[in-house]
């Protein structure tokens, strides 16, 4: 279906750099990134709004990097919507089909069926400025939608929705996406991508550094990025030693702190990670014989969604999950000495 | 917030002393006209004449120039090109010099020896003196007031509208025609109304160019120099008579009622 080579993209100081990535027919592919790391830029030059330095990109095996805007059947949703405010809601909808002069009754018909399907037709008559937010997001696919576009664009889609809206479009897109339209999606909420995706295409600086189905990208992330933008925080480079009872191997954080981990990889350089939960806290130290025990400092006590993450402090910082009724019994504040321990089953180990 | 406040009635007086300035003229040219003067003046069809001619030559003039300043306006909205200032200057330029000076630049070219009065001369068309030289000093010197309106108005279409429009299929013209005139086009009416106005109101260019045929505003000079304010003053009333009439209605017609639904 989709198919980008080496694309280089330079606006003012920033710059897109060697993309590639490949879309298949009916996939829904998500780009994952923080804000300014290029995905819109990208979702541009391939409706071509934007043109690249240098690369290529195939759509069905066709190329068409130079192909002119309007000839490309490719539906971009923007960020903003960009509804023409001048034209009601069913104006907007109908605009593709009016501007090639499709048949009046072919646009009713097209235009029921997707209001329909949208939820749309109580406001068809009205003006934009009088929609909310979710209301002009269905209006704005309902347009792109009525063209039959080869491949679906979307910039952030739901990005400016409180959370019931976001469950409902998100349904909405993927009934959408059930229904064979391929999707190629940009977002910087990587919940949006594990409820979402095929695919993940991880942005960062211009850069796509890994990508994979969400299982692949957020239980083996390449690198501290992408295990960061997943959630991931416990995440940390290593260097493995072979321990003295050849069970356990000895994985060096940094200088001074190494944790005991069970692995069968022989190499040498990779990832640890872990698990927030698996982390025991405590105000006195485990008894002896305890593996991975670490005495650090409480730097910060956020709150979550599920009770609390506390920060502590060993050298290296590791983040800590814990109930509201443990930081309650225990009487964790900033600034105290405590101590934490993990098994060495609870670390993962991904080389790297 | 500025209740009892000293500063408020400063500047309420000052607007008031502005106010009466703009208002007094305009009043004076009421109160010193009898009705007499003003019907028989309306009956002169010198006068009539000299009305209707101002109208039509500053219509043609703005409707023909603006076939070329719309889509040039979008231009200068949109694209960055080399020497865009020096050219935003040259389309101020009619608005900083002297209106007589305008007129005796334009003179230069429209004559029968200028460049476009010999084109002109080749289908039968001459300026000097004529309702087709009134049009071209009309144009020369309000075409700045459409330019920059239309201008800003464009400026103020999302490029992204533009954009979307482009990508649901819409070639470049279709989304000059569907998308940025229609939400350009309150600015653009305003710049047709300013230019229309400006060309019905100017001297100095036209009694350079012509004369004769008489437009209205260099009749109330004519008038004023051969016979006195007292038959110069009731053309003028009825000349801004006119003018307001014509304004309030094109502003109206120009404000399309507000959608019931988009309200």
């Amino acid at each position: 279906m989709l198919s980008v080579h080496n694309l280089t993209l330079n606006i003012g100081t920033f710059q897109l750099k060697d993309i590639s990535f490949q879309v298949s027919k009916g996939e829904y592919f998500i780009l994952l990134g923080e804000s300014g790391s290029g995905k819109s830029l990208l979702l541009e030059s391939i409706a071509g709004l934007t043109k690249p330095e240098s690369g290529q990109l195939f759509m069905n095996q066709n190329e068409i990097t130079h192909t002119q805007i309007q000839k490309r059947n490719v539906g971009l949703v923007f960020q903003d919507h960009a509804l023409f405010p001048h034209l009601t809601v069913e104006e907007n909808i109908t605009y593709p089909l009016r501007i090639k002069k499709i048949s009046f009754s072919k646009i009713k018909e097209s235009l029921a069926e997707l209001a329909t399907e949208m939820n749309i037709v109580p406001f068809l008559k009205r003006y934009p400025e009088t929609l909310s937010g979710g209301e002009k997001q269905r209006v704005a696919l309902a347009r792109t939608l009525i063209l039959k576009p080869d491949i679906l664009l979307l910039d952030e889609p739901l990005s400016s929705m409180d959370v019931s809206l976001k469950a409902d479009l998100r349904s909405m897109l993927r009934r959408i996406n059930q229904k064979g339209q391929t999707i190629l999606h940009v977002t910087h909420d990587y919940e949006e991508a594990i409820s979402l995706a095929h695919q993940i295409g991880v942005i960062h600086n211009g850069q796509i550094i890994q990508t994979g189905t969400p299982h692949e990208v957020f239980t083996h992330p390449k690198n501290q990025f992408v295990a960061h933008f997943g959630g991931i925080k416990n995440f940390y480079p290593a260097t493995l030693e072979l321990g003295t009872d050849h069970e356990t191997t000895k994985a060096h954080l940094n200088e001074h702190i190494g944790i005991d981990i069970f692995t069968k990889h022989k190499t040498t350089k990779g990832f640890v990670l872990i698990g927030q939960k698996n982390i025991l806290l405590s105000r006195t130290p485990q008894p002896n014989g305890v593996m991975n025990q670490f005495h650090g400092t409480i730097k910060e006590i956020v709150p979550a969604s599920m009770g609390y993450e506390i920060v502590v402090d060993c050298g290296i910082l590791f983040y800590v999950s814990i109930s509201s009724d443990s930081i309650t019994t225990f009487d964790f504040k900033e600034k105290q000495e405590v101590w934490l321990a993990f098994n060495p089953s609870s670390v993962r180990f991904i080389p790297g | 917030m500025y209740k009892n406040n000293s500063i408020q009635w400063l500047f309420t007086f000052l607007g008031g002393v502005v106010l009466l300035f703009l208002i007094a003229p305009l009043a004076g040219l009421v109160f010193h006209s009898s009705g007499t003067e003003i019907a028989d003046t309306i009956a002169d069809k010198e006068v009539t004449y000299s009305i209707m001619l101002t109208l039509a030559t500053s219509m043609i003039a703005t409707t023909i120039f603006a076939f070329f300043a719309i889509p040039f306006s979008y231009l200068l909205a949109r694209k960055l090109f080399f020497g865009k200032k020096i050219v935003l200057g040259i389309i101020d330029l009619p608005i900083v010099i002297p209106h007589s000076a305008a007129g005796i630049a334009l003179l230069t070219v429209i004559s029968k020896q200028g460049i476009i009065g010999k084109a002109g001369g080749l289908f039968g068309l001459e300026f000097p003196s004529s309702s087709a030289g009134i049009v071209l000093a009309m144009a020369f010197v309000s075409l700045p007031f459409l330019i920059n309106a239309a201008r800003n108005g464009f400026e103020e279409v999302p490029e992204r509208l533009e954009k979307a429009a482009l990508n649901l299929g819409a070639s470049p013209a279709k989304v000059f025609f569907s998308i940025s005139l229609p939400l350009a086009w309150r600015s653009i009416v305003s710049g047709l109304i300013m230019m229309f106005a400006r060309g019905m109101s100017e001297f100095g260019a036209v009694v350079i160019i012509a004369y004769h045929p008489m437009i209205t505003p260099v009749m109330i000079f004519e008038r004023f120099g051969a016979f006195g304010l007292k038959y110069a003053r009731p053309v003028a009333l009825i000349f801004i008579a006119v003018c307001l009439v014509f304004f309030v209605l094109l502003r109206y017609l120009s404000n399309p009622k507000k959608d019931a639904i988009r309200s």
